[in-house]
This record gives structure tokens, sequence and C-alpha cells, in this order.
């Protein structure tokens, strides 16, 4: 199709704003731009026609399952969207005097209490934007407390090798030494390897529970344990919350930070990439470091206050306001039992769905998961050629969102499902016959696969060459 | 109340049997006895029907004043909004998205990330655009992590960009042990002679926002020039909405442009989601941190876009990556997107010149005020900041009429506001504020 700069006409727009009603004030010609910018001229028929072409050429929850492991995709209520776009919350200024803001200081306060007991944490930020903005700020935090205590020493985090890539890139921003250990096959923590890099160089590890294969690690209290004997912190990896909301607390497991992703686990839109939300949690003995303003209580008022020791900013304002309005609307609707059933559903749905695939697919670890289960489709390809990349196209032509490929790094040939709760079993069955009837079709007729996609609106990109010879922008010329 | 789960008490039965389990309980297994919360443990009130939920949220709306007439500005931007940005963003495709991993049914996102990249490019002039990072603030902080290399460690910030931005940047910067030092102002924008005397060969870039924190106009092509000589990178901090008509960071010789796109059609919504723009010359884009979007081709031939030079990224590069970014702000970019195609290159004009025009017209009135002069003498664009005799009672007078004053200043600038008009104050409404504060000073 067209880009929005290939229709339009010369002099075409749309009539928004009024003439200017006070005198023109010229600026010196000197301060001015020399060349106009080249934006679209387009009627709003126009631009409306355009973006609902590209809003069908775009596959999101609302189109169809969605089992990106690893992503959460569940439902976004419609509710949550309503409540962000109330005048009051839409439209009230970041720099208001506290008193004209009462009702937002208490939205985050509310929902930092709330989140506080399902984490099992004292304190809050919501100045992260993302999960891994989330990461930046937790190691910071970290940072801040072994420096405070003049313990200059401590230098390194552990990241086991199962990690998400954000993990370890959110050390190194952090100004920390990797260290990566190698994982279990299962995807748990190896007590062995972490026994051995712990040290009075260890500042803290990074983990997620349940892990990236989809496993709840048995021996968390050993691990935790482990890492705070030598004097370092646990950091939560927040990502896989969704199996244990309400079943068991990061708290409770020995971690001392975590991050939450309110577009993962309570639900708010993902919205094409962004934007998230990832506040950061942590026990009372890091609540000094956080990132300032944080809203306090006091008599019935709410009022900001900046930890004595923070850690500074990390981002303007107090983060993305209007996505934790919605995730407080989700947590008052589900309450204390509709959150621990979302979880319990999460995780019935992953096990469902690997118990009738277990038959045909590898699993990387078979016998029960947590939300979310990995195949490896290793002997699938040795036997046909047919990748996790094939099976993949596959399921495009049969409208499903494949899962996360290639992930987590020590499966090979990963296929990383997440079904979520809110799909239907009718859903999830029809997902299985589609997954079987791939698996026949690796078998019987593999070129159809090699070939696949075939009914999406374009077929496979040549990625090798948009990256060899970039094009980045639309060129006028 | 609910909780989306679908599936029904019998179905939920017979699924725990097909797996081969009695209960849910048996499904936690491995969670250890001692850290499993007994069910009711959860210290939370009981879930509420949609019904319930919107009223008590409207309760707590509702005690947000919403100001009709707002004159505050200072990073966050009251424009007027076009009725087709909210239709097109609310667009549930879009809405329930997630990154475009799988282009051959994202093309629908792919496109619009190309579009937002070539209008960001258009806007500032640069080459390359990314796809979107968290706000103003953090992209300020990425471009000065990719300026940064062995030899040259040190980031010059000037005093006269937004607190919030200094602050983040010097965050990011303790993080990577990167030494700040900040360019002082003087007359309200940063002085280039202390700059000049502040540059070595360790330094490795030179940041300055344009229009800066108090509304000036720095002379935004000197510095760079100074910065340049010095061997060391020149990164601006724009508006993107005065850009419009001002001189681009292009034209001024930047080699990273970044800012807030809040001003570019979102909502004030008490601080975000709002939009990080970033944007370079042909020369860093391997060093550009984020998503980016690139043309191609498919296997029959037909145009395409895919996400392209990810061995920048985390999810490759791991702990060498440029950035630790994963989620961004796509539907913000998106937002600005048909912002700018609802206004046109004329609409944005419009609307950077009629703010100009309208903080002229206000700041003009103002100086009629006794006790309220210009505190600067430069160029401002759509910002400036004034002397108030009794700057509780001007804010506290204007609020009892629904305006939202300016904002009061600290430190050095105690007893100052900083005030800002968009093409959304009409004449009357600035005359009204004028009055009110008149009214207080007593003239």
């Amino acid at each position: 199709m067209k880009l929005i700069f290939e229709s339009g006409a010369s002099g075409r727009g749309c009539s928004v704003l009024p003439e200017c009603d006070v005198p023109v004030f010229s600026l010196p010609e000197s301060m001015r731009r020399e060349k106009a910018p080249n934006l679209p001229q387009l009627s709003e028929n126009d631009i409306s026609r355009h973006y609902t072409a590209l809003a069908g050429r775009t596959h999101g929850v609302n189109n169809g399952f969605y089992p990106l492991g690893s992503c959460t995709m569940k439902y976004n209520p419609k509710i949550n969207e309503e409540m962000a776009a109330l005048p009051g919350f839409s439209s009230i200024h970041p720099l208001q005097p506290e008193h004209t803001v009462q009702g937002a200081m208490e939205v985050l306060y509310q929902t930092e209490k709330a989140l506080c007991e399902i984490t099992g944490m004292d304190g809050m930020t919501f100045q992260p934007a993302a999960g891994a903005h989330g990461e930046f700020t937790g190691l910071l935090l970290i940072k801040a407390y072994h420096k405070h205590r003049g313990d200059s020493k401590r230098t390194k985090i552990i990241v086991p090798d199962s990690a998400h890539g954000t993990n370890p890139a959110s050390a190194a921003m952090a100004g920390f030494t990797v260290v990566s250990i190698p994982s279990q096959e299962d995807g748990c923590v190896d007590l062995e390897k972490l026994r051995a890099a712990v040290g009075e160089d260890t500042a803290g590890l990074m983990l997620t529970n349940p892990n990236t294969v989809g496993l709840f690690d048995k021996n968390i209290l050993e691990i935790t344990k482990i890492v705070h004997d030598a004097g370092g912190l646990n950091y939560y990896d927040g990502a896989n919350l969704n199996a244990v909301m309400g079943i068991s607390r990061p708290g409770d497991m020995g971690f001392d930070v975590v991050h939450l992703n309110l577009h993962k686990t309570f639900s708010t839109p993902h919205g094409g990439g962004g934007p998230g939300s990832g506040p950061v949690g942590c026990k009372a003995l890091l609540a000094d470091f956080l990132p300032g303003p944080v809203v306090k209580e006091e008599q019935g008022q709410y009022r900001f206050h900046t930890p004595e020791h923070s850690i500074g900013r990390v981002k303007s304002f107090y983060g993305n306001f209007a996505v934790v309005v919605k995730a407080l609307t989700y947590i008052l609707t589900l309450g204390a039992e509709g959150i621990r059933e979302a979880s319990q559903n999460a995780v019935l749905n992953a096990n469902y769905m690997m118990k009738k695939l277990c038959d045909l697919y590898t699993m990387a670890y078979d016998e029960r998961c947590m939300h979310e289960f990995v195949m490896s489709l290793e002997p699938l390809k040795k036997e046909t050629g047919i990748s996790a990349m094939d099976i993949a196209k596959g399921l495009l032509d049969n409208g499903i969102h494949p899962p996360t490929m290639y992930f987590p790094l020590i499966v090979h040939e990963a296929l990383m499902v997440e079904p979520t709760e809110t799909e239907s079993k009718e859903t999830l069955d029809e997902a299985i016959e589609v997954f079987r009837s791939l698996y026949e079709t690796a078998k019987t007729d593999p070129q159809a696969l090699h070939d696949a996609p075939h009914h999406t609106p374009v077929r496979r990109l040549d990625e090798v060459g948009a990256a060899r010879n970039p094009k980045l922008r639309y060129s006028f010329e | 109340m609910g909780s989306y789960v679908p599936s029904t008490r019998e179905q939920r039965q017979e699924m725990l049997k097909a797996v081969g389990v009695a209960s849910f309980e048996e499904l936690y297994a491995d969670v250890p006895e001692s850290m499993r919360l007994k069910e009711g443990a959860l210290n939370l009130p009981d879930g509420m029907s949609e019904m319930e939920i919107m009223a008590r949220m409207k309760s707590m709306a509702g005690k947000n004043k919403v100001f009709t007439s707002i004159f505050r500005g200072a990073g966050s931007y009251n424009h007027y909004i076009p009725s087709i940005v909210k239709r097109v963003t609310a667009k549930e495709e879009f809405v329930t998205a997630y990154t475009p991993y799988q282009a051959e049914i994202s093309q629908g996102v792919l496109q619009s990330i190309f579009e937002y990249q070539t209008m960001i490019c258009e806007l500032t002039g640069m080459e390359v655009s990314n796809a979107s990072v968290y706000d103003g603030a953090t992209a300020a902080a990425e471009a000065v992590a990719m300026c940064r290399d062995r030899k040259r460690t040190k980031a010059l910030i000037s005093a006269a960009a937004h607190p919030d931005l200094i602050q983040t940047v010097k965050t990011y910067c303790e993080g990577s042990n990167t030494p700040v030092e900040i360019i002082p102002a003087k007359d309200g924008k940063t002085d280039l002679d202390a700059l000049s005397a502040m540059l070595d060969d360790s330094v490795c870039c030179v940041l300055i926002q344009q229009p800066n924190y108090f509304g000036q106009l720095e002379n935004a092509d000197q510095a760079g020039v100074i910065a340049h000589e010095a061997g060391a990178k020149y990164i601006m901090s724009c508006n993107p909405i005065s850009l419009g008509m001002i001189k681009t960071p292009a034209e001024s010789g930047a080699d990273i442009a970044v800012g807030e796109g809040q001003p570019l059609g979102l909502s004030l919504s008490f601080g975000g989601p709002y939009l990080g723009f970033m944007a370079c010359t042909n020369a860093l884009v391997r060093k550009i941190p984020g998503r980016i979007v690139g043309e191609t081709t498919d296997v029959d031939g037909k145009r395409a876009y895919v996400l392209t030079l990810q061995a920048r990224e985390q999810h490759i590069r791991r702990e060498k990556a440029s950035s630790n970014i994963c989620s961004n702000q796509a539907l913000c970019a998106l937002t600005a997107s048909v912002y700018l195609a609802a206004m046109g290159t004329k609409g944005l004009q419009q609307a950077a010149e009629q703010s100009f025009a309208k903080a002229h017209y206000f700041a003009a009135e103002m100086a009629k005020i006794p006790g309220c002069e210009l505190r600067f003498s430069g160029e401002f664009f759509h910002e400036f900041v004034t002397s108030c005799p009794d700057v509780p009672k001007v804010m506290a007078a204007l609020e009892a009429q629904g305006i939202l004053g300016g904002l009061p200043l600290g430190g050095e600038l105690s007893g100052c506001v900083l005030w800002c008009a968009t093409e959304q104050n009409s004449k009357e409404e600035i005359d009204r504020a004028i009055a009110v504060i008149k009214e207080v000073c007593g003239a």
C-alpha cells in the first residue's frame, strides 16, 4: 500500500486552528528554519482511511490468539482505557499544585499499596516506563545501597544465561560487570555454579521466577540465601509474575527489589511496542534510595516526598501515569480473589496446551510448567528440515501470532508459548489443532512450510538486505 | 469480581483432569509450602463490578482540578489535539499489538513507524530517527551514552535545560560512571564563554535545550561550533512544535537531536505517557538505541517494512548492546504521526507561530504590570520568566478563576514565574489572566 507521503495533494489539509487573535510578532530571520518540513497534505478522510488500512495490516490481541511467550499478551479490558481517558486524569498538568491533584496522587498511592502487597515489598516508584527501565532503576538502587555502606568492591551482577537480554544490558548500563552463569537444562539455577560465582565482589543476582523455561525454581530460598550470605542483594525480574500473583510473593522468596510490567501482568495494552510501565518495588532497606518524588499520605492528604538518599530521577515527572490508572482499574476489578484466579488459570491454560502437544512436539521440560512452556523444534528440524521459524510462519496463515522464537537461548530451536488466562478452552483447542496439523505438514509437505506464510499481506522479508542497505525513511526525491 | 477468565467451572475441571491434576493447588506443587499464600491471604479488597469501578475511579478523578485555562508549560504543553488523533490511536489493532516481531502480520505498525521516522527526520532535519524512547529526559540520557567512548567520557549539560532532563541524565551517567558537568547560564541562556573554558579533550558531548527551560532561544549555531572545535559531539534537545518555525537542530550543526514529543498530540495526563524522540546523523546510525524500522521487499518483490539493524539491541548483544531498551512508546509515536498528518506543514507552522505570538502578547501585557518585569533579555519562543511581587497570592487568585498560572521558580529565580502560552490561549483568556494578576498586584 501507499505511504502517507505518497497520497494527498499540494494545498490540501485539515482545518484545525482558528485565525490568530493577537498581533503577529516576528522572529528574526536568522532564527527561522530555512526549509519547511515536508509533512503530509491530506484531508481528514484521507488520514482516516490510511490508518484504517494500516490497522487492517496489524495483528493485535483483539484480532486473535497471541501466545507470545514472556510478553503476557492477555486481554486489555476496555474500562481501563475509559478510566485513563477521564478528563480528571488526562487533562491535568504534572506540575499543578498538590492540593489540585489529590486524586491522581491517590491513584499512585493506592496502586503502590496494592502492588507492594502482591509482591511483598515495602516501597515503590512508578517512574520507570518499561521493564528494562525498571531493571536499570532497581540495579541503581542496589549500587547506591552498597555505596552508601561504603562497600565499593561490589561491582558484579550475576545473571543466569537463561535470562532475558535486557538483564545483562541493564546491568552494564548501571556500571556493573556481568557474570553469566550457566543454568541447568531446565533453566533452573545451578547451585554449585552460583556458590562458585558469589564473593566479596557480588553486588547482586538478577533472576526471574518462574524462569524463562517456564519452571518455578524449587531452590529459590537457597538461591537467595547464597547471595545474601555473600553480601549481595536479589533482584526479581517481574516478567513472569503472571504465574504466581496471589500464590507466592517475591518478597517471601528472598528478593529485595522487583520490577513489574504493568503492560503484561496488569492488563494494560502493549500499544504496538509501548507505552508500558515498569514500577520498581523494594524492601525497606532500599526505600531511601528510590527515585523521587514518591507519594506519602499524612492525615488523609497526599504529598510528594523525595527519599533521603534518592538515586535521582530516571524520567520526567511521575512515569507513565495513564498506564498506572489502567492497572489500578484492573486490580480493583479483580480484587484479591480475582488476582489469584487469573494466575491459576494462566498456569492451567499453559499446562493444558503443553499436555495436548507433548506427544508430538519435544518439550524443553515436559512434566509441569507454570504460565508458559518452551518447545524445542530441534528434533523435528533434524528429521524434516522444518525449523521453529517455519512453524511460526505456518501459524501466521492460521491467524495465530507465533510464540516467542529462539528464546531462551539455552533451548535450541525454541518456541516459547504463553497462552494467558484470558483465552478460552475453545481457543486453546483450535490452536492445539493448528499446531498438530502443522506438525503433520512438516512431515508430509515441508516445502509448504518453508514457503509460508502464503496468505498474509506480505510474505517472508529480505531482512539481510534491509540491514545491509538501510533505508530508514521515505525519500521525497 | 471478574478476572476476565472465560473458562467455565466445568471447563476448568475438564482441563485440570486433562493435565492430570486434581486441583489448582497441585499445579503449584513446585512452589515450596513455606512461601505459598493461603487462599484469601492477600490483603486486597474484594473485586468490583464494572459499574462500581466506574464510580470509584470517577470519584478519584473528581478530586483533581481540571483547569479551563492553562499558562503553565515547563515540559508539558497544552496544545490543541485534533479529533482524528484520538480516533485513530484508539484503533484496537494498534492498541493491542506488541512490538512488530512478526513482520508479515505487523505491516501496519511497521509502516506507521517508518512514517514516524520520516516525519521526525523532516522536523529535525536529521538523517536517521529511531522508533521512540520513553520521554525527552531519557532521550537526552541515551544521546549522551551514544557519545561516550574510551577517551572522551565527560558530558557537559546546560544549566538552562529542563531540571528533570538534567537530573535524569545525571542518574544515567552515575550508572555508567560518566562525569557530568553543568554549563552555567547567564541572562537565562547557556553561557558560551563558560562553555569554551570547560571544553577539553575529555569531553564527549555538549547538550543544550532549544528553546531552553526558561523559554529562551539559545545561540544554538555558536554552541555547536564551539563543541565541534573541541572535538565533542553536539546534542540538542528541541521542542517539536517550535520546529514549525525555528531553525532545526540539523541547521545548527547538531549530531543528535532529541526531545519531548508530548506537544505533538499527547494529552497532559499528569506527566505520561509521553514520547522521547531521537534522531542523528548517518555517521551515528549504529549507535542510536532502540527499534528502527527499515524498508525492504518480500519474496514476491513487494515493498515491505521490518525491524532492522538489530545487532545494536539487547536481545542480540546482551551486555554489549547500545542500550537496554525493549518496550518503547510506540502508540505515542503513532499519536505524533497522526497529529503531524492532521496539522500538515501549514498547521504545524500555525501552531508554532500562534504559540509564539500569544506568548509575546502575554509577555508584553505582563510587562505593563508594576513588579512583573521580564527577567531575561533574549528572544523567546512560547515561554518566558517574569518577576512577580507576590507569587502565592497571584497563583491563588488565578486558581480561583479556574486558571493555572505559570510555574513558580525556586533557587536563584525565587520570586519569579515561568509562564507559557500556546495556540489554545485566546486573547480573551490572556486578558482575563492579566486582569486578575493586575488586581492582585494592585496596579
